[in-house]
């Protein structure tokens, strides 16, 4: 057999299903991988020990017959999620060592199904940044490099290190989670499927908080096939999460047994073009809307007016939200504390706080203070709730028309580590397509779709309804055929 | 974004910022509020606010968990008597 590490979350499952390898061959064979691909930093710490022990329970469970539907399928985990024991800091200073004493119920769950945890993976701190330079442990590099230099490029964030160590193939399948487009926008630098599903799909809790309203789990893969199973191991009702939906989670590997597209209806939102979108952004999503026209679906213009006021509206409520989940960050109860020449608690906390955080979160817990303090929090809070009812509307609205939305994943390829924009709004731009998603909390999937001129991949984003996944892994499966991308990183 | 309202927020949000902190963050917040000011051009008369687009369940306020003292205090960076330590708080 070639090498194991080429299997994907599918094909390795049918490999340990008929004998043909164990579990924890599957596990060594990706283990010894990681080890000559340290450079990437996508992991920022790795578990051997609890991957063997696991992957041998696997393999007890698979001989008796017992396997859960990721069993023995060694998998990422984005540092944002708590796991027992094992280093949690969602890549921030401020939560240096700490290792919490329970499960996240996203982990609990898809461990539940047999997934055996290589490591947790890098991010941007607290889950905020688009290129994974945010982080406490130092930025990650893309696998991929482009044809006209030799730079190291952003895997884009923040699930940067999960997203990367699924393209250099140093895990089977990533955890990661999405507030404006954190899985989606990494998924689409580095060619990868990455799904962000519907708000209260997953549990959040145990999800270290950034925004409350937006935070969602969803999954990392090779294959729109991988990132569905995946989905369904990690899905499901959760009574700790007050905002958990009480439903069955569906069977969305099924959803991909439907191999066309027809009698559906693709929408084209007019307002996601513009003169600055990049030509070969603009040919990629034309090409997209014809392979799945193609494969017989209607094609509808549809309009979602308000979208240009999406990133504004997550530029006031994320870091509102943010402002006030970060405020559990005091140097009391667990986490990093700066007590010299603290003469009071409360300088305790300023100097605590001032030294853990990073610049972007100290940004933004800023800006969200600011947005919501005494003669602000009309203005721009509460106007900013009302304009997201607007937002909203305007997915409901299309949704009457049309059963999926197709557009870009995001406005360009993988750029340099050293080309990051030095303006904030500039950097929050990369999000401009992911953004009003998660605002309206409806799911979408992020396709590998094609090469940019200088040879990076480039990803096409499937938008549906509230619940609706099972649409999006379908029209993504056809879109994934149709693309035929084949191209790898290394 | 003027030095005096950023040491304001700066305190609101217990965040100890560096003299050049300060002047950094008074340019970007200003440029960033700035940019989100477009938002009071849309007409909102009549829309309800809203604070999440999915659903919120409330439970019964009853005692679920419990008796995990040690663990609470596990992370704990200063403990004693099973309690967290801060700095003095009255003289």
């Amino acid at each position: 057999m070639s090498d194991l590490t080429d299997l994907t979350i599918a094909e390795a499952r049918e490999h340990l299903a008929q004998k043909k390898i164990s579990a924890v061959e599957l596990a060594k064979a990706y283990q010894s991988r990681m080890v000559g691909h340290k450079d990437f930093n996508a992991y920022i710490i790795e578990t051997p020990e609890i991957a063997l022990a696991a992957a041998k329970v696997s393999d007890e469970k698979i001989a008796k017959g017992k396997a859960g539907i990721m069993e023995g399928i060694p998998i990422a985990v984005k540092d944002l999620f708590c796991t027992r024991g094992v280093l949690s800091t969602a890549c921030s200073g401020i939560l240096a060592g700490f290792k919490p004493p329970y499960e996240s119920t996203v982990t609990a769950n898809i461990f539940g199904a047999g997934a055996v945890m290589l490591g947790k993976t890098n991010m941007d701190e607290f889950a905020m940044g688009s290129a994974n330079l945010n982080s406490f442990y130092g930025a990650v590099k893309n696998p991929w490099k482009r044809k006209k230099d030799n730079k190291d490029l952003v895997p884009g964030g923040s699930s940067g290190g999960s997203a990367a160590a699924v393209a250099a193939r140093i895990c089977a399948g990533a955890l990661g989670s999405d507030t404006g487009g954190s899985i989606r926008q990494p998924a689409s630098f580095t060619g990868t499927v990455g799904i962000k599903p519907t708000y209260g799909r997953c549990s959040r809790w145990g999800m270290i908080a950034f925004a409350s309203s937006l935070d969602q789990a969803g999954s990392i893969a090779r294959t729109v096939q991988d990132a569905a199973i995946m989905l369904e191991a990690i899905s499901g009702f959760d009574e700790k999460d007050s905002t958990s939906a009480e439903m069955q989670t569906p069977k969305f590997e099924k959803a991909l047994a439907v191999k066309d597209v027809k009698g559906l209806k693709i929408g084209i939102p007019k307002e996601y073009h513009s003169e600055r979108l990049d030509p070969e952004i603009k040919k990629l999503w034309e090409s997209g809307a014809d392979w799945l026209k193609k494969q017989g679906a209607e094609i509808v213009d549809i309009s979602l007016p308000h979208s240009k006021y999406a990133l504004p509206v997550y530029y006031i409520i994320a870091p509102a939200e943010a402002s006030s989940n970060l405020a559990r960050y005091d140097g009391v109860r667990y986490g990093l504390r700066i007590v010299e020449s603290a003469d009071s608690l409360d300088e305790m906390y300023m100097k605590t706080r001032g030294e853990g955080f990073g610049p972007e979160v100290k940004r933004r817990i800023m800006m969200g203070t600011y947005v919501l303090s005494a003669g602000y929090y009309d203005a721009y809070y509460r106007q900013a709730q009302k304009v997201r009812k607007l937002i909203i509307r305007d997915f409901d609205e299309a949704f009457k028309k049309v059963d999926v939305i197709l557009t870009p994943t995001t406005p360009s390829a993988a750029f340099a580590l050293d080309e990051k924009p030095t303006d904030p709004v500039e950097m929050y731009l990369n999000d401009i397509f992911t953004v009003p998603v998660n605002l309206a909390g409806i799911p979408a999937i992020s396709v590998p779709a094609g090469l940019s001129k200088d040879g990076l991949p480039l990803g096409l984003q499937l938008i549906g309804k509230m619940w609706d996944e099972e649409t999006l892994f379908r029209v993504g499966g056809v879109l994934e055929t149709a693309a035929d991308f084949k191209t790898r990183a290394l | 974004m003027d030095e005096k309202t950023v040491r304001k927020i700066a305190k609101l949000a217990r965040l100890q910022l560096k003299d050049e902190e300060v002047q950094h963050f008074g340019q970007e917040l200003g440029g960033i509020i700035k940019w989100v000011e477009q938002l009071s051009e849309v007409d909102t008369s009549g829309v309800d606010e809203t604070a999440t687009a999915g659903g919120v369940r409330l439970r019964t306020d009853e005692v679920t968990d419990g008796d995990c003292r040690e663990a609470v205090l596990a992370n704990a960076p200063a403990s004693e008597f099973d309690c967290f330590v801060v700095p003095k708080v009255i003289e």
